[in-house]
């Protein structure tokens, strides 16, 4: 038995620690280098970490992301002017999605900012992109009164993911968290500790994001375990993690996101803020793709087969190459396969047209399937997310 | 890690128990480890033939899929039907109940197939493979 699936690259150096990786050794989790640092991609079955965090709630050790501070007088205008979106328009204590982008339009990183205060700004970037946006953010900050640090390791940060997200949190802490919006943050105590506590995620349920001192780290994750013990709280790895933000249909970089898309390609387009003030990198670039039609789009499928599609993984349309797939799994909340993919504009529309011809019910002529190692397994096109929690 | 010592293994991580003219093929403790939830095995159907080294079916899990090779030269002769209703069997029970299909081997000289590992050398083999 071998593994087929691409190898990993060479790692010359040791993969990096987090705060937290000793607790992940002594919960006997299984560890991968993932974008240069250690991290659990398990800790027992992912399917039962994946169904915690649907059901109950998952916690996540997402130390490896890399935040970034932005702060002075010109902070908001540099960010600006170096991100697709408009984070001067954000009020302190408010978060929003964004990228940014290169001078081409293709996405660099996507990003979720923090408004701190109107002169401090938090950008937390994939880790794989991490020295990459801090080296473009230095760049395009340089013409203003504006500071740009890594903080990366500064900060631990945990997640706190599920419908019981909430109600584990509340005894920790004095913050009322019925008024800690989405996409909000707070400077709050948890567990005796200061933290940053947003309500943010990357799973498609509510739940928390809580930045932290490193040294903090261990404590906090300990009092949250306890605390939602009987809750049915449990510790949730990187494969999770994977598949519940394929099943919410959030794209990931390096999949469904590269140098060589633009948000528009993505279907993001909501993202790039063509009509603020001010100029923008990216911004002649993203304009012209604006008005032109579209050269690919990004779609949902589910299989009826119980192989896999993934990444990669070419998609057809009455036997002829018509995509890629970008984003396969198992999907545990669907119980069947499901991928998202970048296909032809005119065979996504012919696919919705043709729902029968996509097989959905199984009975369908197979027209769209996707090419699972030589064998062409019928797919049906359906609507992103796969999964939308009910509120 | 567990690895029974009764049992023989390939360096492809799966093993092999040899009864007679008939020889049981599973994955390791180790493969299945590696694999993470192991969700859809193929396997050949009855009767096909099997050649020692060369793939013959594909086990998916959430992350990755990969080839089964056959450890040995025979006729399938029969395969293991809760696996294809419970795939987790694969992770839960790899040596026990999460067998994958049985061979009628070509040989039954009462040699060991030639080419399988002793329970020691695939020990070695994957210490090395973790360092």
């Amino acid at each position: 038995m071998t593994d087929s699936s691409p190898a990993a690259p060479d790692s010359a150096p040791a993969p990096r620690r987090t705060p937290l990786t000793s607790v992940h050794e002594q919960l006997g989790a299984s560890l991968t280098d993932f974008a240069g640092w250690l991290m659990p991609l398990r800790y027992g079955s992912e399917t039962a970490e994946h169904n915690a965090v649907r059901t109950a709630a998952g916690l996540f050790d997402l130390s490896h992301m890399g935040e970034l501070s932005v702060t002075g007088p010109d902070a908001a205008a540099a960010l600006d002017y170096a991100l697709t979106g408009e984070p001067s328009a954000l009020q302190p204590g408010r978060a929003r999605y964004t990228m940014i982008a290169a001078d081409d339009g293709g996405v660099l990183d996507d990003l979720i900012v923090y408004r701190l205060a109107d002169e401090e700004f938090l950008i937390v970037a994939n880790a794989a992109n991490a020295a990459v946006v801090s080296a473009a953010l230095a760049e395009r900050a340089a013409g203003f009164d504006a500071a740009v640090a890594d903080r990366t390791d500064d900060y631990a940060l945990i997640a706190l993911q599920g419908p019981r997200a909430a109600a584990i949190l509340a005894p920790l802490t004095s913050a009322d968290l019925a008024a800690v919006r989405y996409y909000a943050s707070y400077r709050a105590r948890v567990a005796g500790r200061d933290v940053l506590l947003a309500r943010t995620g990357y799973t498609g349920e509510d739940g928390f994001e809580i930045f932290a001192a490193p040294q903090d780290a261990e404590h906090l994750w300990a009092e949250l375990s306890k605390a939602g013990a009987g809750d049915g709280l449990i510790p949730a790895g990187l494969a999770a993690r994977d598949t519940l933000r394929l099943e919410a249909g959030m794209p990931l970089y390096g999949n469904e996101l590269s140098s060589g898309m633009t948000p528009f390609d993505a279907g993001l387009g909501r993202v790039v803020k063509l009509d603020k003030a001010g100029e923008f990198v990216g911004r002649a670039a993203l304009s012209a793709r604006a008005a032109r039609p579209a050269q690919r789009k990004l779609v949902g499928l589910t299989l009826q087969t119980r192989r896999i599609p993934r990444h990669g993984y070419e998609v057809l349309w009455d036997d002829k190459p018509a995509g890629t797939v970008t984003s396969g799994a198992p999907s545990p909340t669907l119980g069947m396969p499901i991928a998202m993919a970048y296909i032809r504009p005119d065979v996504a529309e012919a696919a919705a047209a043709d729902p029968a011809g996509t097989g959905a019910g199984g009975s369908g002529s197979g027209r769209l399937a996707v090419d699972i190692r030589g064998r062409a397994e019928p797919a049906t096109l359906v609507e992103l997310p796969f999964y939308r929690r009910r509120t | 890690m567990t690895v029974p010592t009764e049992l023989y293994y390939t360096a492809e991580h799966e093993w092999v128990a040899i009864n007679g003219s008939i020889a049981s093929v599973g994955i390791t403790d180790h493969a299945q480890k590696a694999l993470g939830d192991v969700v859809f095995v193929s396997v050949p159907a009855t009767g096909t033939r099997v050649t020692s080294g060369e793939p013959c079916g594909e086990v998916e899990s959430t992350k990755s899929v990969s080839d089964v090779y056959s450890p040995v030269d025979g006729e399938v002769s029969e395969v293991n039907p809760e696996v294809d209703d419970d795939p987790g069997l694969v992770n839960s029970d790899p040596y026990g109940a999460g067998w994958l299909f049985k061979v009628k081997l070509d040989e039954t000289d009462g040699e060991v197939p030639p080419g399988l590992l002793s329970a020691a050398e695939y020990t070695a083999l994957t210490k090395d493979a973790d360092e």
